[in-house]
C-alpha cells in the first residue's frame, strides 16, 4: 500500500500516491486493470460474490470472464439474478444462490436456474431466498457495517420457513415485532458504470439499482466501465463512487450487453427472447457456451461472435 | 367515453387491462410491475387519470413512459420521471412508509383470501415448477393500502390451497390479517379474464361479484377450484368503449414501433 495522500480540494477528494497500485483507495493510484486479471486477483472458488444491476448496467463483460476463469464453488447474490446469473449457474460456478427474484425479464423463466433447482443440474444450487425489500435492506446493513436490518415484511408468509436468514425481532422501545436480515458482506461485488475518471472515481446515473449498497458492503470491489473520461458531467440522478471504494477498475465497452447503458445503447429486447430456445435445452446451452463465452478471449469478441458488435455503440 | 363496443373486437387481456385501469382514481400513486398492471396503469394515465404517479420498484417515481416498458428497468421509465432513486429507497421511504395507495400483483396461484403464490409449484425442497419468487411482492402486499390482483382464471390458478405463501392477503379471513401488524388493506380485487371477485366484508373470502361481457357464472364456478361464492347479482363489466381501445391499441403500438427500431 502507497502512502496516504489526501486533500479535500474544490469540494471533492483528491487522492495521489505513490504507490502503482495501492488498490482500495487509502492512496492507490486509480486501480485501472484488465478484466481478466481482476477476475483472478480478486475472486476465488468458494468466494460470495454480488454482480448488481437492476435490469441496466448489468456487469455482462465480468460475468463471462468468472465463467472463463471456471470459478467454482461460488456464493452467487443478487436481487434479481438473470441471464448472467443463469450461464454461471449452468455453467457449475455457483453452489448457493441468495437472491429475491429469478427470471428472464419480461420473457419468462430462467431454464438453468429451474434445472438447477428442479433436477440438481449441473450441481445442486442451494437456495436462501429473500424477498427484494429484504435483500436490499441486508446490503444497506452490509455498507453501515451493521449485524441485520429490520423492516416489515414477511410476516404471515411462508418465506421465514425456508430462509433461516429471516428472524422475528422485538423493538426495544415499541415492543413491536418486526422481521430481522442479516447483512451481506460479499467477497467481491462487481457491477458496471458508465464511466470513470482518471483518477478512479466511477460515476453511473440513470436507474441505479442497489449498486451503491452492493459497493459499499463489499469486501473487493471490481467496476468495469463504458469509458474513462477527464471530467464528469453533471446528470440528473446521477451517482458518484469515490476511487476510495473501488479495487480495480477495466474498461469494457458494451460491457452490459444485452441490458443497456443509459446514454451509450439500448436494451437488446431481441437478445433476451433469443435467450429463452437457447437456455431451455441443456445441449445448446453447452454448444453456445463453448462458442461464444468460452472460445472467445474478451467481451469484445464475445459481442462479435454473436453479431452485436453493432448493438452497443 | 361513453360508445361501447362488440364484444368480438376486444381480446381479454383488453378488458382485464382496461378493468383494471378504471379502478384507479385520478391521482392515486400506484407501485406496478411489468406486463398487465404497467399497462393497465398507462391506461389510466392517458384517459381519466393524468395525474396518476406510478413507481416502479427499480426506483422510478412519477414514471410517465411513452412506451411500455419491457422491464422494470428501462430507460424510458427514468427518462420522464419525476425522480429516480435508490431500490432500499423505494421500498423503505415510499412503500413501508405508507406513500403508496395501490399496489398491483399477479399470481401463479391465489386462494380464496387472496394469498398469492409466485414461488413454487409441489414442495419447496423438491419442487415441480420453480417460480421466479418473491420479487418485490411481498411489502406491496404488506404496505399498498389497496392491492388489485391481475391474473387470468383458470383452476390451476385459483387453488384451494397454495403451494406457498409467498405474498399475504386476508389470511386465513376474519380479522386474521390484523394480527400481523401491517399498515396495508390487503386486496381490494381480482381482475380476471372471466370477471371481478371482491373480498366478503366481514368473511373477506373472494367473492364473484362482477361477470365481463359473454361470460356466465358457471364459466367462473369451472375456473376456480374452491367453492366459488357468487353475489345475488354480479355486476356486468361495461366493456371497453372506443376511446380506451383507441388509447390502449396506440399505447401497444407505439411500443412494438420502438421495440422494432431496437432489437
Amino acid at each position: 500500500m502507497g502512502r496516504v495522500d489526501a486533500v479535500w480540494g474544490d469540494g471533492r477528494l483528491i487522492v495521489s500516491s505513490s504507490s502503482a497500485n495501492g488498490g482500495r483507495g487509502v492512496g492507490g493510484a486509480a486501480p485501472f486493470a484488465e478484466l481478466r486479471e481482476a477476475v483472478t486477483e480478486f475472486v476465488e472458488d468458494g468466494d460470495s460474490i454480488a454482480l448488481e444491476g437492476f435490469t441496466h448496467l448489468i456487469p455482462s463483460a465480468a460475468a463471462h470472464e468468472v465463467i472463463r476463469q471456471e470459478k467454482r464453488n461460488l456464493t452467487l447474490i443478487r436481487m434479481t439474478p438473470d441471464l448472467i446469473y443463469d450461464q454461471m449457474i449452468g455453467m457449475g460456478c455457483a453452489s448457493k444462490l441468495i437472491f429475491s427474484w429469478g427470471g428472464n425479464p419480461g420473457v419468462g423463466s430462467l431454464h438453468r436456474f429451474r434445472d438447477a433447482i428442479e433436477n440438481g443440474w449441473p450441481n445442486p444450487l442451494e437456495l436462501e431466498e429473500h424477498s427484494h425489500a429484504g435483500m436490499a435492506n441486508r446490503y444497506v446493513a452490509g455498507a453501515s457495517n451493521l449485524p441485520f436490518a429490520v423492516l416489515r415484511g414477511y410476516v404471515g408468509t411462508d418465506l421465514p420457513k425456508v430462509t433461516s436468514t429471516i428472524k422475528p425481532i422485538t423493538c426495544p422501545f415499541t415492543g413491536e415485532e418486526l422481521m430481522a436480515v442479516p447483512a451481506l458482506n460479499p467477497d467481491v461485488a462487481i457491477i458496471h458504470a458508465q464511466q470513470a475518471d482518471q483518477r478512479g472515481n466511477v460515476m453511473l446515473w440513470g436507474i441505479t439499482g442497489i449498486q451503491k449498497e452492493a459497493v459499499l458492503s463489499a469486501k473487493k470491489v471490481i467496476v468495469t466501465v463504458e469509458e474513462v473520461v477527464e471530467e464528469f458531467q453533471a446528470r440528473p440522478f446521477g451517482i458518484v463512487l469515490p476511487s476510495v471504494a473501488v479495487d480495480a477498475i477495466a474498461v469494457e465497452p458494451g460491457g452490459a450487453h444485452p441490458s443497456y447503458a443509459d446514454d451509450y445503447y439500448d436494451r437488446d429486447n431481441a437478445f433476451y427472447e433469443a435467450w429463452d430456445p437457447i437456455g431451455r435445452d441443456r445441449e445448446r446451452f453447452r454448444g453456445w457456451m463453448e462458442r461464444h463465452v468460452l472460445g472467445v478471449e474478451s467481451f469484445a469478441e464475445h459481442l462479435r461472435s454473436i453479431g452485436r458488435e453493432e448493438a452497443t455503440r | 367515453m361513453t360508445e361501447t363496443v362488440e364484444k368480438d373486437s376486444y381480446t381479454t387481456d383488453e378488458m382485464i387491462t382496461v378493468a383494471a385501469a378504471r379502478e384507479l382514481w385520478d391521482g392515486a400513486v400506484c407501485f406496478i410491475g411489468i406486463g398487465l398492471p404497467s399497462e393497465a396503469a398507462n391506461l389510466a394515465r392517458a384517459t381519466h387519470g393524468p395525474n396518476c404517479s406510478l413507481v416502479y420498484e427499480s426506483g422510478t417515481l412519477g414514471a410517465k413512459p411513452d412506451v411500455l416498458p419491457l422491464s422494470i428497468g428501462e430507460g424510458v421509465l427514468a427518462e420522464h420521471a419525476d425522480s429516480v432513486v435508490s431500490v432500499p429507497e423505494v421500498f423503505n421511504y415510499w412503500l413501508q412508509a405508507g406513500r403508496v395507495d395501490v399496489g398491483f400483483l399477479g399470481a401463479a396461484q391465489i386462494d380464496r383470501f387472496g394469498n398469492i403464490n409466485t414461488t413454487v409449484i409441489g414442495p419447496y425442497d423438491d419442487p415441480k415448477v420453480r417460480l421466479p419468487g418473491a420479487g418485490g411482492a411481498p411489502e406491496i402486499a404488506a404496505s399498498a393500502k389497496e392491492v388489485i390482483v391481475m391474473l387470468r382464471h383458470t383452476p390451476r390458478a385459483f387453488v384451494e390451497e397454495v403451494s406457498f405463501v409467498t405474498s399475504v392477503g386476508y389470511r386465513h379471513g376474519g380479522d386474521s390479517r390484523r394480527e400481523l401488524g401491517y399498515s396495508g388493506g390487503g386486496p381490494t380485487v381480482i381482475i380476471t379474464d372471466i370477471g371481478v371477485l371482491r373480498p366478503h366484508p366481514e368473511t373477506k373470502e373472494f367473492t364473484l361479484t362482477g361477470l365481463h361481457p359473454g361470460a356466465t357464472i358457471e364459466e367462473a364456478r369451472e375456473a376456480t377450484g374452491w367453492d366459488l361464492k357468487v353475489a345475488d347479482e354480479p355486476a356486468a363489466t361495461e366493456p371497453p368503449t372506443d376511446e380506451e381501445l383507441r388509447v390502449l391499441r396506440e399505447l401497444r403500438a407505439r411500443t412494438e414501433r420502438a421495440r422494432g427500431t431496437r432489437a
